[in-house]
């Protein structure tokens, strides 16, 4: 099996604040990796190197053979094409009905014809369940029919990567349910490489192939749903088992952030 | 209180240089948003990514076309307020009938421009800012980053041209509305007739007076683009900070606008 993605060493700051420490992962061709932890694990982090949009300090991040810390625009341009990404909020644009907003990869990246590009589209929101409703504006649209409607747009290009960034957050279980039937819908009948993050267990333990926990930037474990769920790890199971942290006081550090010495 | 007045001297001295790098800083921002306007409409379309004419002219009919009703009254009120303290002077002289001198090349050379990029600045550069951080918080600029659609291509290029282009012809229309405005002053209280104030005015302007003019308009669009623009992406921390920019970009724009008239009218007559 050929990585899809493949990251080596990735080290990143914010600002001087060490965020993700040596964090290594791949994930193969056609798989379903979904990135776990809590908030301030650094997994939305991860997920934006992933996609290009910050500058790691060090390390290399490869999709689909490409190491995108040192690809040129026009390399970046291409591969962008092969990449479909799917946000928290959805990031629809809210002066564009859904339609438009769907057909926005194709208008900008391809040539065909406004017909072309209207039919592509609504075959894209009929996999998403949404056809017919192309015409209304995302303030229109409940917070369920928006993360679909953002996955239509994600996988209008036929990309071979598909990153999903919290499907559940915000839905009820019986949506958030449907969400991740379309996900697993979508490796299947696409054969597209699926990176998800999220802190939603349920989700997670449904779809993934493989899991990667991230805990304060590193990475505690990888391994499949039942590995990780055997997994001897304290944090783990903390996670899993929703625990609050047991972290070990140090008294003269405590007094020492008290007195901001 | 030796010791006392070293640290607060320091915090002076550290708080200046911050704002100093501060501004460095941001000026470095808005000359790097030029250039990059710049290199996508001239290579996009080698690039395979145009800037859109259709947003363009979008922007044009929303910074221009929206704005003309209210240019039109602050103008022609200009205008007025021209003439009646243009009269009340001269009056002292005796020399009431030279009013037209003053008020066409008053508006022509200050107030149309003037009056223009204050009303934009107000208008456009504030919804500008409003709504670039407001893609920014909803991460909608992240989304069309890894769409492969450059931000700047897409959202800035149009609104650059869309203001280079309307403005001046905006100050243009700034200068007749108020010129309209001292007319109508000048008929009422010195029984000008419409014809003899234009002949007048036409007489006395020379090209040069209505270049100047337009030239800074060019100027102030410049700067209600870029402050608007900068401001946007600059957003962090939700619906306060998307607040704070907004304001930012108002009242920035119309500090720069001013300032910058105050310096090119100095440097324009010199000589």
């Amino acid at each position: 099996m050929t990585a899809a993605i493949e990251v080596r060493d990735l080290v990143t700051h914010y600002g001087s604040r060490l965020i993700l420490d040596h964090v290594a992962l791949e994930v193969g061709s056609g798989e379903i990796m979904v990135i776990m932890g809590g908030s301030g694990s650094g997994k939305s982090t991860l997920l934006r190197h992933l996609l290009g949009l910050n500058r790691p300090t060090s390390g290399s991040i490869k999709l689909l053979g490409q190491d995108i810390t040192t690809a040129s625009a026009a390399e970046m341009h291409a591969l962008r094409r092969n990449m479909g990404v799917s946000f928290q909020g959805g990031a629809l644009f809210g002066s564009m009905s859904v339609l438009e907003n769907v057909m926005l990869p194709l208008r900008e990246h391809t040539e065909l014809d406004e017909q072309t590009m209207a039919i592509m589209a609504r075959m894209k929101l009929e996999v998403v369940s949404l056809g017919g409703l192309g015409h209304l504006l995302p303030s229109q649209l409940s917070g369920g029919m928006i993360k679909r409607a953002a996955l239509a747009r994600a996988i209008v290009m036929d990309p071979k990567l598909l990153f999903f960034d919290e499907p559940s957050a915000g839905l009820d279980p019986v949506v958030s349910a449907e969400l991740d039937e379309l996900i697993l819908k979508l490796r299947d009948s696409m054969r597209m490489s699926i990176v998800v993050v999220t802190h939603e267990l349920d989700s997670a333990f449904k779809i993934a192939d493989r899991i990667t926990v991230l805990d304060h930037g590193r990475i505690l474990l990888t391994g499949t749903v039942a590995e990780v769920r055997n997994s001897s790890n304290q944090r783990v199971q903390d996670l899993l088992n929703r625990r609050p942290r047991q972290e070990e006081i140090d008294a003269d550090a405590y007094l020492r952030r008290l007195t901001g010495g | 209180m030796a010791e006392g007045a070293r640290p607060a001297l320091f915090v002076a001295l550290e708080r200046l240089g911050r704002v100093s790098v501060e501004l460095v800083e941001e000026f470095g921002y808005y000359l790097a948003l030029c250039v990059e306007c710049v290199y996508w409409l001239a290579m996009g379309t080698l690039r395979r990514q145009p800037v859109r004419v259709s947003a363009t002219v979008q922007q044009m009919v929303e910074v221009g076309l929206a704005g003309l009703p209210i240019i039109f009254m602050l103008s022609f009120a200009i205008g007025v307020m021209l003439a009646i303290q243009g009269i009340h002077t001269l009056k002292q002289f005796g020399a009431q009938t030279q009013v037209v001198l003053g008020i066409a090349l008053s508006v022509t050379r200050e107030f149309g421009p003037l009056m223009t990029g204050i009303v934009v600045a107000g208008r456009s550069g504030s919804s500008l800012a409003a709504r670039i951080g407001t893609m920014s918080i909803n991460q909608e600029i992240d989304a069309l980053r890894v769409m492969g659609i450059n931000p700047v291509r897409y959202l800035v290029a149009p609104v650059m041209v869309a203001m280079l282009i309307m403005m001046p012809l905006m100050a243009l229309f700034a200068d007749f509305a108020a010129l309209f405005g001292g007319a109508l002053f000048c008929k009422l209280e010195l029984g000008l007739s419409y014809r003899a104030f234009w002949d007048q005015t036409v007489n006395f302007l020379a090209v040069d007076d209505i270049m100047q003019g337009l030239a800074k308009s060019v100027v102030f669009a410049l700067v209600v683009a870029l402050v608007g623009v900068s401001n946007g992406f600059s957003v962090t921390g939700g619906a306060d900070g998307l607040g704070r920019a907004t304001t930012r970009a108002v009242v920035l724009s119309i500090s720069y606008i001013v300032l910058t008239d105050m310096f090119f009218t100095y440097f324009l007559n010199r000589g």
